[in-house]
């Protein structure tokens, strides 16, 4: 990556911390509904890979951890915002919430909040892209325990049998909601299972952005050339607990110090302060910047918009004006 | 008109859209190369390749959210689960992405997939391959669920649900592929919401769909030539939504009404049919509406029991003979 490229990626990767500690505090000041999952600690995950790859040119589909993907994808953050507080202003007018943003513009094909679900929904957008005969690929990004489900196994083999461009991304936070890898799965190197499939594959660091974009570069790369899938595990942590609604008692605090040493942003600022291109002033300023940014443009926005209509509540469950549901256009 | 088999229907069905629109494609297990376990394929591997007549593995769930996945793009697949036990298997991917997948992106995605697939008690395939699912398809918002009853409802249901955007679930039945039945030759398009008159009459409603159609049919030529009751028989092809419509007007003419169905009773089609006679016509009842369905058990083994399992044209006889008081 270039400097100037790193300097980018640095404010925004903090631009999507800021913005889900500010989710955080709207959750708390009960602004935000439902199931909050937050991505702080990951952001090297996201933006490694898509640094890599084409973001609104490659389709990009993943969990219900899916905020910091869909901006990345440029999806408008203040949209974002907006679905999160429920507001017809939202990504999906409201009918998503965090678990289901989604930026079809953007080909951000969505987050879903089944476990494992988008890892055949991914192959098949990759069969679409064959079909049609683009050079994007389909980017699939899911959690270490998803791989226990088994619409995996499923779609590796389905994604090598025909070679369909798909790259599998792993983020591999040590835990199942609430349980620690060791104690869900036979095989902790999740890399190695895909082994099985003849997949390609490789594990890196998922906190330093540079490893990962490295890695990512070869995985697209593979990918986009034709040689069918790949599959990339990013070893990472995420600082909250599963979901808002996690206590997060089951993590010592020694472990969350060690992976707190370990964050992606300063990881990447240090590197960028080291080679004299930032200094901590340049980077305390744009945190202000960014804050400001959010508080002023994101969260206004999302605060100032209207509810959505009660029309809304039957629309798009199904097809409108489908003349094939009356049996054609005469 | 020719007279052609419901297989030959839907084959027919596949053949003309695959040829009109390249993004038309079909997958499953065993229906490229082999042909189709029903024979609803058959010959359109030679024809149309590997990429478009797509042999699955044995994978519900991952090869029904591929397809799910590859409609996101605009690619139109007609999704074979060989027989409605497995499709349990693909449940995650049908109810939680294909009919929910517009609605929760606000109108940015649409699923505009077709998953057929034949259920029903055949000959002793035992209880893991004999069970009939329309009421599982018909009670989840987003989806259509079409249930077609002879080779022309076969063919202009399957032709609509291709082209329509939205999820559709076409149920078949194994017994029914090599029925034969009129179809015309010209190309057409039945709807996707709607019944039909199968039989005029009177004095009773026998509703029905897919085979207990033939069920209802059956029963009514005995009671009008033996009982002198006139029974109007409807074909509820569209099992979601119901035609509300159709059914209050049958109910409004004859004043009273039997279900039948081939599954258990229990949140069954007969009971959301009697919900909505329930709900849009219950003044216009000279009798409580009826069910007749099967028995509350999985499917046995054994022909005796398997054929006490599941109901016949005589139960609807009975049971209509019993609702004006009469005996057989």
């Amino acid at each position: 990556m270039k400097a100037a490229d790193k300097k980018r990626v640095l404010r925004e990767m903090l631009f999507a911390r800021r913005f889900e500690e500010r989710c955080y505090e709207a959750y708390v000041e009960r602004k935000i509904g439902g199931f909050l999952h937050l991505y702080p600690g990951e952001e090297a995950c996201a933006f490694g890979v898509l640094e890599a790859a084409r973001p609104g040119h490659d389709y990009v589909i993943t969990s219900y951890r899916d905020h910091v993907h869909a901006i990345k994808c440029g999806v408008p953050p203040k949209a974002v915002m907006a679905e999160l507080f429920a507001k017809e202003t939202g990504v999906c007018k409201g009918l998503g919430g965090s678990m289901h943003i989604f930026g079809t513009e953007q080909r951000f094909m969505g987050g879903y909040a089944l476990v494992g679900g988008p890892f055949p929904l991914a192959a098949g957008i990759a069969k679409g892209i064959k079909m049609k005969g683009g050079d994007e690929i389909s980017i699939c990004f899911l959690g270490d325990a998803a791989n226990n489900q088994g619409v995996f196994h499923e779609s590796l083999n389905m994604a090598k049998l025909w070679d369909l461009p798909v790259l599998y991304v792993c983020e591999n936070n040590l835990y199942g909601i609430g349980t620690r890898i060791d104690r869900s799965t036979a095989v902790i190197d999740q890399y190695k299972r895909v082994s099985g499939y003849d997949i390609p594959s490789a594990q890196v660091d998922g906190q330093d952005i540079d490893k990962v974009y490295e890695a990512a570069q070869i995985a697209v790369d593979h990918v986009r050339s034709g040689k069918g899938p790949y599959f990339l595990e990013l070893m990472t942590y995420r600082y909250r607990g599963h979901s808002m609604s996690d206590s997060n008692a089951y993590r010592t605090k020694e472990e969350e110090r060690m992976w707190g040493t370990r964050d992606p942003i300063i990881i990447l600022r240090d590197r960028l302060i080291e080679a004299g291109e930032i200094t901590l002033d340049d980077y305390s300023a744009m945190d202000t910047e960014i804050l400001e940014e959010i508080e002023n443009e994101v969260i206004k926005f999302a605060e100032e918009s209207p509810e959505p209509s009660a029309e809304l509540l039957h629309k798009y469950v199904l097809a409108e004006n489908d003349p094939w549901v009356h049996g054609g256009a005469k | 008109m020719a007279e052609i088999m419901y297989w030959e229907a839907l084959r027919r069905a596949h053949d003309e859209e695959m040829t009109r629109d390249p993004l038309v494609i079909c997958m499953g297990e065993d229906i490229g190369v082999a042909g189709g376990t029903y024979k609803a394929t058959n010959g359109l591997f030679d024809k149309y390749g590997p990429e478009r007549v797509i042999d699955t593995p044995i994978s519900e769930g991952g090869y029904t959210g591929l397809g799910i996945g590859a409609s996101f793009l605009g690619v139109r697949p007609i999704i074979e689960i060989m027989s409605v036990n497995f499709a349990w298997l693909a449940m995650d991917q049908i109810f939680n992405t294909a009919a929910k997948v517009r609605y929760m992106s606000g109108g940015q995605l649409e699923a505009p997939v077709v998953i057929r697939s034949p259920g029903g008690t055949a000959h002793q395939l035992g209880a893991q391959h004999s069970a009939r699912m329309e009421k599982v398809f018909m009670g989840v918002a987003g989806l259509r669920s079409v249930t077609p009853s002879n080779p022309r409802q076969a063919y202009g249901l399957l032709k609509s649900a291709i082209r329509c955007n939205d999820p559709v679930f076409i149920n078949e039945h194994e017994l029914m592929y090599n029925m034969k039945g009129e179809v015309p030759d010209e190309e057409y398009f039945m709807p996707l919401e709607g019944s039909e008159i199968a039989r005029q009459g009177t004095d009773i409603t026998l509703f029905g769909y897919n085979i207990s159609v033939h069920w209802c049919t059956q029963a009514a030529e005995i009671l009008a030539s033996k009982h002198g009751i006139n029974c109007e028989v409807i074909d509820l092809y569209s099992l979601a939504p119901l035609d509300r419509d159709g059914i209050k007007a049958s109910v409004s003419k004859t004043h009273r009404a039997i279900i039948v169905e081939e599954a258990e009773p229990a949140v069954g089609v007969g009971s959301e049919v009697m919900a909505i006679i329930n709900e849009e016509c219950f003044f216009e009842l000279d009798a409580a509406p009826v069910r007749v369905s099967a028995q509350n058990v999985p499917i046995p083994y054994n022909h005796t029991l398997e054929k006490m399992a599941i109901p016949n044209a005589q139960d609807v006889v009975n049971s209509v003979l019993k609702m004006f008081g009469l005996t057989g």
